[in-house]
């Protein structure tokens, strides 16, 4: 004779852990660190090499020279490098009872990143057990993004970009982490098979919410050959907001954040 | 995750939770009808999913501090990471037993900050003049501050 055994779902005793209300309180913190932030756009790819992080730092620039109040949240926890791009020192981050302060660039774009956290040289390592370490080392990484949307004192912002690492799981812990989904940048060289890898990225964002705002195409006019950039906008019907040289002038980003 | 007493049909209660220190855990429930307690063991991987995830189990009795997870987790953060801008209620607060800060000491710099607001808001919170080791333990224990 089988016990008579509830479903999960059919306990609704008040429980003393409160997980669920511990999750949604870590999600209203998100959300009111957020309230000031006109837009959050992700800067995405899908892969690797295309010059994201160059892109999003030479883009934040771009805006807080033209007067707009800029943010660049580095979620590439394993490859940090928009500190360096921005030409932030090395620093110690401020912290309150409540809240981190972000570090201002020289040209005022604030900015955090695990690139002020490490040890220089040192690659971003957890406490834990070392075996199956793929089990929760996923884990750790959303809560640093959930920390670092949360926990950092963004304050009133016109725009918040978030510098993605390659792949796609980093953007679909964000869309569970926001309240709405983000505005997606992407970025492309020009070349065909980086176009496939970045055109399956922009389906999984546009599959998710988010609204595709733009392409850029970098790294054009040298070794890459191509129409990545015009064949991805013209697919998914968004504009090619610039095209980047190797070597871009600060008109080719001012071109690009008068777009954005 | 819940528990349920099948002879009784009804929804176990947190009661307890316990750090060996070997990176497992246990936590303890209690049938409020028929008294039997049972206990969830996990294993290091299993204890630190659920670190992970930023919460905890028996539930949180103090504000979380600042990148909790950040600090609490990394080991390769730089020591002068942090700059903290002032202590709660410095200087009025509980004191700290010689052991207590000798044990502090040995807590890395990235992490040493946020450990000790977690002890002195646990001891301000339940009147507790001296921090000691002990007293360490158990907030370590209750508060479900995994590895620290």
């Amino acid at each position: 004779m089988p016990l008579h055994i509830r479903t999960y779902h059919d306990l609704v005793e008040p429980d003393r852990s409160g997980l669920p209300q511990q999750i949604a309180a870590q999600r209203q913190r998100v959300a009111g660190r957020l309230a000031g932030v006109g837009r959050v756009v992700a800067v995405m790819s899908g892969k690797g090499g295309v010059g994201k992080s160059f892109v999003t730092a030479g883009l934040a620039r771009a805006l807080a020279r033209a007067g707009r109040v800029t943010g660049v949240l580095d979620a590439d926890f394993n490859g940090p490098t928009i500190p360096a791009l921005l030409q932030i020192p090395v620093t110690s981050c401020t912290l309150h009872e409540n809240d981190i302060e972000p570090v201002a660039s020289p040209e005022g774009v604030r900015c955090f990143s695990m690139g002020l956290l490490l040890e220089d040289g040192r690659p971003l390592a957890f406490r834990g057990p070392e075996a199956e370490g793929h089990v929760w080392r996923g884990t750790l990484e959303a809560a640093a993004l959930r920390e670092f949307l949360g926990d950092v004192a963004w304050g009133a912002l016109e725009v918040l970009l978030i510098d993605l690492p390659p792949g796609m799981q980093r953007f679909a812990e964000l869309v569970e982490l926001l309240p709405a989904p983000p505005a997606v940048l992407t970025v492309t060289i020009p070349t065909p098979e980086s176009g496939d890898a970045v055109r399956r990225a922009m389906r999984f964002a546009a599959e998710r919410g988010a609204t595709l705002v733009g392409i850029v195409e970098n790294m054009t006019g040298g070794a890459f050959s191509g129409t990545a950039g015009d064949d991805l906008a013209a697919e998914f019907g968004i504009p090619l907001l610039a095209r980047i040289p190797w070597h871009p002038t600060p008109d080719a980003w001012h071109e690009l954040a008068a777009r954005v | 995750m819940k528990f349920l007493c099948v002879e009784c049909d009804r929804q176990m209660s947190f009661e307890e939770r316990q750090l060996p220190g070997d990176g497992t855990l246990a936590a303890a429930f209690r049938c409020p009808g028929c008294g039997r307690a049972v206990a969830l063991l996990t294993n290091p991987m299993e204890t630190q999913l659920v670190a992970s995830l930023g919460v905890k189990i028996g539930g949180t009795t103090l504000p979380p501090q600042p990148m909790e997870t950040v600090r609490g987790m990394v080991t390769t953060g730089r020591p002068d990471a942090f700059d903290d801008a002032g202590e709660r209620g410095a200087g009025s607060g509980p004191r700290w037993s010689a052991d207590a800060q000798e044990r502090l000491a040995r807590v890395p710099n990235f992490v040493r900050g946020m450990v000790k607001r977690i002890y002195l808001d646990y001891a301000k919170e339940r009147g507790i003049a001296e921090i000691t080791p002990a007293v360490m333990d158990t907030a370590r224990s209750e508060l479900g501050l995994e590895g620290l």
